[in-house]
C-alpha cells in the first residue's frame, strides 16, 4: 500500500464541472479571508481570543457560525435536488445522474440535521444557558471548548468528500446491507461514519457538560423548578443525549467492524442482519429529533411571554409535558420501520405510544396560547418566528400521527408525504425556533440589533416558501411517489414537483435576506448598540449582562427568588445595584489543547477513511499526548481582580443609566 | 393572514387534484387499500378538530392582543387549573379515541393476515435484485420479472425476500407495502378488487438503480390470468440455476422478462443462500475450533428468522437443513 493509503489524484472528481466550480469558489473565498485576516492582522486575536477560547459565550458565536456555512451546503444540495426533479419530469433524465444525485441526498440530510441543526441548536444553548442559570462558564470549559472543534472537525471531513473521493451513496440512514463493504465498496460511507463519530463524541461531550453545569451551577437559590424554561428544555435534550448518543457510537462502531476488519453484524453473509442496524440507528434517531425539538420549544416560550410582557402560562405543566416528551421520545423508535414485518402487537403498541406524544405536545400549544392571553404582544422578528411555527407545526404534528398509525404509514411510509412531515417539524418547528432564538439573543451575544425590517422579510420568504416547497409533497406522497428517485415519468406529478421547485427558491430568497440583514447589522452597528443590556424587557437573568456579556458573565453571583429572576429583581428595584467591594472572580484560561486534540482526531478519521496507516497512528497518538499533555498542564485558571471587575462594571452600569435617564 | 389564506389555497387544490387524478393512495383499487384510504380519512377528520381551533386561537390571539390595543392586560395571570384541566383532557380524548382506532385498524390490517381461506388465495413469491422485480407463480411454476400479472377478487399471497440490498414492495393503489430482507421472507397479503394497470415499485432505495426498479401491476379477470400463465408457459425458457445467476446481476431499467417454468425450491434457495455461505464460512473458517463456539455461533444464526417478523415459520422446511447442519456439526 502506498504512502497515501487508497488516496490517489483520482479522487478528485475533475469529470463533474459542478463540484469542480462548487471547489473554485470555496477556493477563492477562502483564499479572500485569509488575505483579509493577514491585511488587518487579524491571526492573533483569532486565535487567542476565538480559536482557544473556552467561553460558552464564544464558542456559542462559532457553533452558530458553523451551522450557517453548513447551511449554505445543505441548502445548495436541496436547491439542486428540487431543480434536478423539476427539470427530470415525463421520462427526462435531468442534469444529476444517480451517481451525483444519490450523494447529494445523503450529503443534504447529514449535514442538515448533525451539522447545521445541531450546531445551531447547541450554539443558542451555549450562549443562553449559563446566563440563564447566573453561572459564570459550563461545568468544564475545557471539555466545551473540545466539543465545538470535534463537530468542526466532523463538518470538515464531510466537505473533503466533495473534493477527494465520494460521499455516501445510502440515504442518510446509512442502512446495510447497502451500506456494507459488498455494495458500497468506495470511500463515502467511511467518510460517514467517521464525521459522524467524531461530532457525535462532541455532542455526548456537550450533553455531560451542560447536565453538570445545570445540576452543579446554578446561581444561589435558583430551585430545579425556578429555572428558565429555555433551560429546562435544554437540560431534557441533554438527559436525551446522553442516553442516546451512546446507541449511534455504538452503531457506528458495528459498521465500522464490519467495513474494516470483516465482521458481520449487518452483512447478509455469515449471520448477519441488517435489522439490527435498522433498530439502533433508529434507537438513537428519534430521541435525536426530539433533541432538535425540545430547545426550539424553550425558546418559543420565552419568546413568547417576553414579547407578550407577561409570565409564562402553566410553567410547571411545560416542564412536565417536554419530560413527557423526552421519556415518551425513547420508546417510539420502532415506528419508522412499521413496514419491517413486525407483528400487529408490536405495531399498534409503538403507534399508540407515539400519538401519545401528542398530548404533551398539545398542551404546550395551548399554554402558548394563554401565554399571549391578556398579555400585550409586542410583533417583533422572534415573535413572528413563533406565530408561523405555532401554525405550521400543528400541521406537521397532525401529519406525524397520521404517520404513526401503521395502517396508514403502510401506503405512506418511505413516500413524499413523510418527506413533507419531517421538514414540516423540522423547518417549522426546529429551524423556526432556532432563527427567532437568533434574532432573540443576538443582541445579547453581539451587543447591537439586527435589521427589523430585513428580519420581517426574511421570516415571510420562509414562511410562504416552506408552504409552496412543501404542500406539494404532501400531495405527492398521496399520489404514490417515493423518496429518493431522481428522475419520474408521470405527467399527474409534474405540477407539483415544478410548484415544490419554486418554493425551494422563495427560501433561498429568505436565506439570503438572512444574510443581508447580518451584513448589514455589522456594516450599522454603531447606531444599532444596545447599550442596556435588556433590549426586550426580559424576565431571565442573561438580560441583566451587559450586552455582549462581561466576560466573566456575573460580577456577583445574583441572589434568585422567582422563576422570572430579573423581573424579580427590577421589581425591586434591585437591577444593576452598585455593590460595595467586588470578590475576586475565578475564571479558566484559553487553551489550545482542544483544537490540537480534535484536529488530531479529524486526522485520524480522514487516514481512516483512506486507509492511510501513519497518519492514522500519528492522528491517535497525537490527541492521546495533546489529552496528557493538557492533563499536566497546571496553569489552567486565574483570577480577575476586584478593580477591574469595578472598572467594567460601573462602565456598563453608567451605560445603562445614561441610556434610560 | 397570508399565511391562512395561503394554505386553504393550497389544500383547495390539493383535494381537487387529487379527486381528480388517477392512481395513488386515495384511489385504491382493492379491499386493503380501500380500508386504508377510509383510516387515513377518518384519523385526519379527527385530528382537526383540535388542530382547526389551535390554528385559529393562535392567530385570533395574537391580533386579540397585539401591542396597542386596549385588552385586559394581565401580566402576572399565570396559572388556572381550570385551563389546565381542559387543555391535558382534550389531546388525551382526541388521542384515546385514535388510539382505540389505531390498535383495532393495525391488527385488521396486519399485513400478515390473510384475506381468506389459504385454498382460495394465490401465492406469489417476490424477490427483489438489483434493480428489477422477480415474481415466481409456486403453484403455476411460471415466474415473470417486472410484470405482475394477478386474477381480480382473488387474495393473493405475497412471500418476499431479497436477493441483495433492501427494497419495499409497493402497489401503492392495492395498500400495504412491506420490506424485503435478503436471507429472510416476509409476507403481505393484497387484493385486486376492479380490473386495471397499477404502478408498483420499490419504496425503498437500493442504490443506483433504484429509480428504474418498477413493474407493471396487472388485474384481470380469471380467463385472462389463465391465458397469461398459459402462453408463458409455453414460449417461455426455464429460470434455472444459471438463469437465475445471471439475473442477479446488476442491470438497471430491466425488461420485462417470462419463464415457462422454475426450478424446484428457487425462492428458498434464494433465502438460504446465506445460510449455506455462512456454513461454508464457518468450516472454512481459521478461528473455529472446538464443538461449544459452534454452537454458540448457531445460536446467531436463528438471527434472520427473528420470530418478529415471522421470517421463515415452520411451514418451510426447507430453511431447517442448513440450521440444523450447523448443529450437527
Amino acid at each position: 500500500m502506498s504512502l497515501l493509503g487508497k488516496l490517489t489524484l483520482d479522487a478528485i472528481p475533475y469529470h463533474e464541472p459542478i463540484i469542480m466550480v462548487t471547489l473554485a469558489i470555496v477556493g477563492i473565498a477562502g483564499v479572500a479571508v485569509a488575505l483579509a485576516i493577514t491585511k488587518f492582522k487579524k491571526w492573533g486575536v483569532l486565535w487567542r481570543d476565538w480559536i482557544t477560547s473556552v467561553d460558552h459565550k464564544r464558542l456559542g458565536v462559532m457553533y452558530i457560525i458553523l451551522a450557517m456555512i453548513m447551511l449554505i451546503r445543505g441548502f445548495s444540495d436541496a436547491i439542486m435536488m428540487r431543480t434536478q426533479l423539476a427539470m427530470a419530469t415525463s421520462g427526462a433524465e435531468g442534469y444529476l445522474p444517480p451517481e451525483h444525485y444519490d450523494q447529494i441526498f445523503t450529503a443534504h440530510g447529514v449535514i442538515m440535521i448533525m451539522f447545521m441543526a445541531m450546531p445551531f441548536m447547541i450554539g443558542l444553548m451555549n450562549i443562553a444557558l449559563p446566563l440563564q442559570i447566573g453561572a459564570r462558564d459550563v461545568a468544564f470549559p475545557f471539555l466545551n471548548n473540545l466539543s465545538f472543534w470535534l463537530a468542526a472537525g466532523g463538518a470538515i471531513l464531510i466537505n473533503l468528500s466533495l473534493g477527494l473521493g465520494e460521499f455516501a451513496k445510502t440515504g442518510w440512514l446509512a442502512y446495510p446491507p447497502l451500506s456494507e463493504t459488498s455494495f458500497s465498496p468506495g470511500v463515502g460511507v467511511d467518510y460517514y461514519i467517521w464525521a459522524l463519530q467524531i461530532s457525535g463524541i462532541g455532542t455526548l461531550l456537550t450533553g455531560v457538560n451542560f447536565l453538570v453545569t445545570v445540576f452543579k451551577m446554578r446561581a444561589p437559590g435558583m430551585k430545579l423548578m425556578q429555572m428558565p424554561i429555555f433551560t429546562w428544555t435544554c437540560t431534557w435534550a441533554n438527559i436525551l443525549i446522553v442516553a442516546s448518543f451512546p446507541i449511534l457510537t455504538a452503531v457506528l462502531g458495528l459498521l465500522t467492524l464490519d467495513r474494516y476488519l470483516d465482521f458481520h453484524f449487518f452483512t447478509n453473509e455469515a449471520g448477519g442482519n441488517a435489522m439490527m442496524y435498522i433498530n439502533l440507528f433508529w434507537a438513537w434517531g428519534h430521541p435525536e429529533v426530539y433533541i432538535l425539538i425540545l430547545p426550539a420549544f424553550g425558546i418559543f416560550s420565552e419568546v413568547i411571554s417576553t414579547f407578550t410582557g407577561k409570565r409564562l402560562f402553566g410553567y410547571n405543566s411545560m416542564v412536565w409535558a417536554s419530560g413527557a416528551i423526552s421519556i415518551l421520545g425513547f420508546i417510539v423508535w420502532l415506528h419508522h420501520f412499521f413496514t419491517m414485518g413486525a407483528s400487529a402487537n408490536v405495531n399498534a403498541f409503538f403507534g399508540v405510544m407515539t400519538m401519545i406524544i401528542a398530548v404533551p405536545t398539545g398542551v404546550k400549544l395551548f399554554n402558548w396560547l394563554f401565554t399571549m392571553y391578556r398579555g400585550r404582544l409586542r410583533l417583533a422578528v422572534p415573535v413572528l418566528w413563533t406565530l408561523g411555527f405555532m401554525v405550521t407545526f400543528t400541521i406537521g404534528g397532525m401529519t406525524g400521527v397520521l404517520l404513526a398509525v401503521p395502517g396508514a404509514d403502510y401506503v405512506l411510509h418511505n413516500s413524499l408525504f413523510l418527506i413533507a412531515h419531517f421538514h414540516n417539524t423540522i423547518i417549522g418547528g426546529a429551524v423556526f425556533g432556532y432563527l427567532a432564538g437568533f434574532a432573540y439573543w443576538f443582541p445579547k451575544a453581539m451587543g447591537f440589533h439586527l435589521n427589523e425590517r430585513l428580519g420581517k422579510a426574511a421570516f415571510w420568504c420562509w414562511q410562504i416558501g416552506f408552504y409552496v416547497a412543501f404542500m406539494p409533497l404532501y400531495v405527492l406522497g398521496f399520489l404514490g411517489m417515493t423518496r429518493r428517485l431522481n428522475h419520474t415519468n408521470n405527467p399527474d406529478w409534474n405540477i407539483w414537483l415544478y410548484i415544490a421547485c419554486i418554493g425551494a427558491f422563495i427560501i433561498m430568497i429568505g436565506i439570503v435576506l438572512q444574510f443581508i440583514q447580518l451584513y448589514l447589522a455589522f456594516r450599522d452597528r454603531e447606531q444599532n448598540r444596545d447599550l442596556t443590556g435588556d433590549p426586550w424587557n426580559g424576565h431571565t437573568l442573561e438580560w441583566s449582562t451587559a450586552s455582549p456579556p462581561q466576560f466573566y458573565n456575573f460580577a456577583e453571583l445574583p441572589d434568585v427568588h422567582d422563576i422570572d429572576a430579573f423581573t424579580d429583581m427590577k421589581e425591586k428595584g434591585i437591577a444593576y445595584s452598585r455593590p460595595h467591594r467586588y470578590e475576586p472572580i475565578h475564571m479558566p484560561r484559553n487553551t489550545a489543547a482542544g483544537v490540537l486534540i480534535a484536529a488530531a482526531i479529524t486526522a485520524f478519521g480522514f487516514a481512516a477513511v483512506w486507509h492511510i496507516g501513519w497518519l492514522a497512528l500519528a492522528g491517535l497518538v497525537g490527541s492521546v499526548a495533546f489529552l496528557i499533555q493538557r492533563a499536566y498542564d497546571n496553569d489552567v485558571d486565574y483570577y480577575v481582580q476586584p478593580d477591574e471587575i469595578a472598572q467594567v462594571e460601573s462602565q456598563h452600569i453608567n451605560k445603562v443609566e445614561e441610556a434610560t435617564a | 393572514m397570508l399565511v391562512r389564506s395561503l394554505k386553504s389555497a393550497a389544500l383547495t387544490s390539493a383535494v381537487f387534484a387529487l379527486a381528480g387524478c388517477q392512481g395513488g393512495v386515495l384511489d385504491p383499487k382493492g379491499q386493503v387499500g380501500v380500508d386504508e384510504k377510509y383510516l387515513i380519512i377518518i384519523s385526519t377528520l379527527l385530528m382537526l378538530l383540535v388542530v382547526i381551533p389551535v390554528i385559529v386561537m393562535t392567530l385570533y390571539f395574537a391580533w386579540k392582543y397585539r401591542e396597542g390595543r386596549n385588552e385586559v392586560y394581565a401580566p402576572k395571570w399565570a396559572h388556572s387549573s381550570k385551563i389546565e384541566t381542559i387543555v391535558w383532557l382534550v389531546p388525551i380524548t382526541i388521542i384515546l379515541i385514535l388510539g382505540v382506532i389505531t390498535w383495532r385498524s393495525t391488527h385488521a390490517l396486519d399485513p400478515y393476515k390473510p384475506l381468506a381461506e389459504k385454498s382460495d388465495a394465490l401465492t406469489v413469491e417476490v424477490v427483489s435484485l438489483n434493480w428489477k422485480w422477480l415474481f415466481i407463480y409456486p403453484e403455476q411454476g411460471i415466474a415473470s420479472v417486472n410484470e405482475l400479472v394477478i386474477p381480480t377478487d382473488v387474495p393473493v399471497q405475497f412471500k418476499i425476500t431479497s436477493e441483495s440490498t433492501m427494497n419495499s414492495f409497493f402497489i401503492p393503489q392495492l395498500g400495504s407495502q412491506i420490506y424485503s430482507m435478503a436471507g429472510m421472507q416476509t409476507k403481505l397479503h393484497l387484493i385486486a378488487n376492479e380490473p386495471g394497470t397499477y404502478e408498483g415499485f420499490s419504496a425503498n432505495y437500493s442504490g443506483a438503480g433504484f429509480t428504474g426498479m418498477k413493474f407493471e401491476t396487472r388485474a384481470t379477470d380469471n380467463k385472462g390470468f389463465d391465458q397469461w400463465v398459459a402462453s408463458i408457459k409455453q414460449d417461455s425458457p426455464m429460470l434455472d440455476d444459471v438463469r437465475y445467476g445471471q439475473l442477479a446481476q446488476p442491470s438497471e431499467n430491466h425488461p420485462v422478462e417470462y419463464f415457462g417454468s422454475v426450478s424446484d425450491g428457487l425462492f428458498h434457495q434464494i433465502i438460504n443462500k446465506y445460510m449455506q455461505n455462512y456454513n461454508d464460512w464457518n468450516t472454512h473458517s481459521p478461528h473455529s475450533s472446538g464443538e461449544s463456539e459452534l454452537s454458540d455461533m448457531s445460536d446467531h444464526s436463528d438471527m434472520p428468522e427473528m420470530s418478529n417478523t415471522e421470517a421463515t415459520s415452520s411451514e418451510h422446511s426447507a430453511a431447517q437443513p442448513a440450521v440444523t447442519d450447523v448443529e450437527g456439526a
